[in-house]
């Protein structure tokens, strides 16, 4: 049974359609790449699978079960299973880095502290954050506070990670440092929901690739099938533009 | 004019005269430090009420919006007359200090709330965001994260506030509240100069509220570096 | 508590009446408020040490002093110096006087506001010193100072009610004159609380309308 699957779904923005017809299917360990043109809705399906925006039909399901984004409580347990990580970092200006990884297992969980804190400074070794506990943010560079932000949605230890662009916003030295993260995560079996333009990660990383444009699911195939021979005119167009520089 | 003035100059400044302006200068200064931190407490509950969205609470957001905007467009004197005459019609025996302390905290509230609000949605979008994905309750979101950083946006305007507001209290002599303003018309009316009597006023009136309008710019120049992306 | 509006509403058009007057006090503190800002400002940002000493003096002493007691002043104690003025006469002076200082404070901000850069763009264009005043200087001091000034004014219109206190008839006095003919006293005073919160309503309104569309500023809408 797939860990993930969206079903026709559907989501606006005011009165403009952003997302239609979208059905995928994730398995457990797999890795999605969601690649396309700015507006295509990549983004707006992760926001809209964590709750940020509300699906108006369609269903998703984890594990065979669907969930109700209109319900406050199944809202918390979709934030439990999924997290995310946002291209612009979002950490929290006004704590520290092990605060930042730490906050959300503490206070919205209830876990002990002592136990949150070793967990937490494990994940931020692992991302090769372990000598910065004590910064805040203003003080570390943009690749640096990704990686903290990937430390911080691991903390929850959710079933599905999504990543949204989470090299967009960096100055090009400091790309790789974050790739190398995800890399990582991908060979400890995390299923994850990739938004990016670094097509050739996309390409090496990926289980799975899915083409969107104008709010729709174009093509779906394997990373080297549709790189090297796409089906539909569309994505032969968009993977031509791509791959010419 | 000077003549008279220096002539009464010894009768007053007696110190039971002294003592009288003290003790309103402290009433003015009660009326308007209370008002501020009723004011303030208040006006943080009707912003995080105003920002939430719970749909259940949709009529008391509508209900908040339109009390802090109605009290930020009707005069001082104006909302004083109306409590005044609200706790007369219900036969409540107040004291005037009371009820002026009443329509300053009303006011204060109306005006910080909205420099409250203000100040918290100024807080980043992405910061709401990774909160609600974390999975925060609403006032966890308020406490750990956004207030945290909204406070050093709200607190100069604030403060800007607290100092107008000193001069806002000289209205409350119009129901009878010996403050500063009423201290001046008493004591001219025992015959002292205008000229002396509503000089000194004006003194004393800046003597407290330029240190603080000071202070509140020291603040302002301190918490500004500060600006995130 | 029992609640009869009618002798007030009888009254409206006395009350209206009223507001009128209040907007007209407002309007003409705010205006010669504007002039002594203007020279007030440019004293500060380009005149000589000891001008701009004066009116740092003459800012932070109305900007730190109630205006109530400042028209006191005016009206009670000018009198021993031999200047006697009616009621309406002191309070709009005051009120001038108190406006000048704020808006002298708000013009320099103003004044001072404006970036080299565009300064520089400008003369490398040729501009002369006027042109550059009018082209460049000006659209960007009154974009940016828009919205203060509106809020200054939305607040003299309000601090016209102080004006009761000396008898003028605006619309605070009006109300006290009828609380003593009628003492439908909270019937009288929510009426004209009701009748500020429409003219500072409109007011408020119409100038973010005028500040976005003619000036673009950054108005809002309440």
């Amino acid at each position: 049974m797939p860990q993930l699957e969206i079903v026709d779904l559907k989501a606006n923005y005011g009165a403009h359609t952003v997302l239609e017809r979208i059905n995928l299917s994730v398995e457990k360990g797999e890795i999605v790449s969601l690649i396309g043109p700015s507006g295509s809705g990549k983004s707006t399906l992760l926001r809209v699978l964590m709750g940020l925006l509300p699906p108006i039909g369609g269903e998703v399901r984890i594990d065979g079960q669907a969930l109700d984004y209109r319900n406050r409580a199944q809202l918390r347990r979709i934030r439990s299973e999924m997290a995310i990580v946002f291209q612009q970092y979002n950490l929290f200006q006004n704590m520290t880095v092990l605060e930042n990884v730490t906050v959300a297992p503490v206070k919205v969980k209830g876990r002990p502290r002592k136990e949150v804190e070793a967990y937490a400074i494990e994940l931020l070794e692992k991302v090769g954050m372990g000598a910065k506990l004590g910064a805040y943010p203003d003080q570390l560079s943009g690749g640096q506070q990704q990686r903290v932000a990937i430390a911080r949605a691991l903390a929850l230890q959710p079933a599905i990670l999504l990543l949204d662009e989470v090299t967009a916003a960096l100055d090009p030295e400091l790309v790789n440092e974050v790739l190398d993260t995800v890399r990582l995560l991908a060979a400890d079996g995390m299923t994850m929901f990739i938004v990016s333009h670094e097509m050739g990660f996309v390409r090496e990383v990926s289980s799975k690739v899915v083409f969107m444009d104008a709010g729709h699911v174009v093509e779906v195939g394997g990373p080297r099938d549709l790189f090297d021979c796409p089906q539909e005119a569309r994505t032969r167009e968009f993977v031509g533009k791509i791959l010419r520089h | 004019m000077w003549q008279q003035m220096v002539d009464e100059l010894p009768r007053f400044l007696s110190y039971y005269n002294l003592l009288f302006f003290a003790k309103a200068l402290g009433v003015t200064f009660a009326l308007s430090a209370i008002g501020c931190i009723v004011g303030f407490t208040l006006g943080f509950v009707l912003a995080a009420v105003r920002l939430s969205t719970r749909p259940a609470l949709l009529p008391v957001r509508i209900g908040v919006q339109l009390v802090t905007e109605l009290f930020r467009r009707i005069p001082f004197l104006v909302t004083l007359m109306l409590v005044f005459f609200i706790f007369q019609g219900l036969n409540a025996d107040l004291s005037m200090f009371t009820v002026a302390l009443i329509s300053v905290c009303l006011i204060a509230t109306a005006f910080i709330a909205e420099i409250v609000r203000s100040g918290m949605e100024s807080v980043h979008q992405n910061q709401w965001d990774a909160a609600i994905t974390l999975n925060f309750s609403y006032l966890q979101m308020l406490r750990l994260v956004i207030v945290p950083q909204a406070w050093k946006i709200i607190l100069p305007p604030a403060f800007g506030f607290f100092v107008l507001f000193i001069k806002d209290t000289a209205l409350a002599s119009q129901i009878g509240v010996v403050e500063l303003a009423f201290a001046g018309k008493t004591m001219n009316n025992k015959g002292f100069s205008a000229t002396l009597v509503y000089g000194t006023v004006l003194v004393l009136y800046f003597m407290l509220s330029y240190p603080l309008a000071r202070f509140g710019k020291y603040l302002e120049a301190r918490l500004a570096p500060t600006r995130n992306r | 508590m029992q609640f009869d509006f009618t002798p007030v509403l009888d009254r409206l058009p006395y009350l209206i009446a009223g507001a009128w007057l209040s907007l007209q006090i407002a309007f003409l503190a705010f205006a010669f408020g504007m002039l002594i800002g203007l020279v007030g400002a440019s004293i500060r940002a380009y005149g000589p040490n000891w001008a701009r000493r004066v009116v740092g003096v003459y800012v932070v002493f109305f900007t730190n002093t109630p205006q109530l007691i400042q028209i006191f002043f005016i009206f009670f104690a000018l009198p021993d110096a031999g200047v006697v003025l009616s009621p309406y006469q002191a309070v709009l002076i005051g009120m001038t006087l108190n406006a000048g200082a704020y808006l002298t404070e708000i013009q320099r901000a103003g004044f001072e506001s404006v970036r080299r850069p565009e300064l520089e763009a400008a003369e490398t264009m040729g501009f002369s010193r006027i042109q550059t005043v009018r082209y460049v200087i000006l659209p960007h001091i009154v974009r940016v100072l828009f919205p203060a000034l509106s809020n200054q004014y939305i607040l003299m219109t309000l601090g016209t009610s102080m004006a009761a206190v000396f008898g003028v008839e605006e619309l605070t006095g009006r109300a006290y004159n009828i609380n003593s003919e009628t003492f439908r006293s909270i019937e009288v005073f929510s009426v004209a609380a009701v009748l500020y919160i429409v003219i500072t309503l409109i007011a408020t309104l119409s100038l973010a309308f005028v500040g976005k569309r003619f000036f673009r500023a950054k108005m809002r809408w309440f």
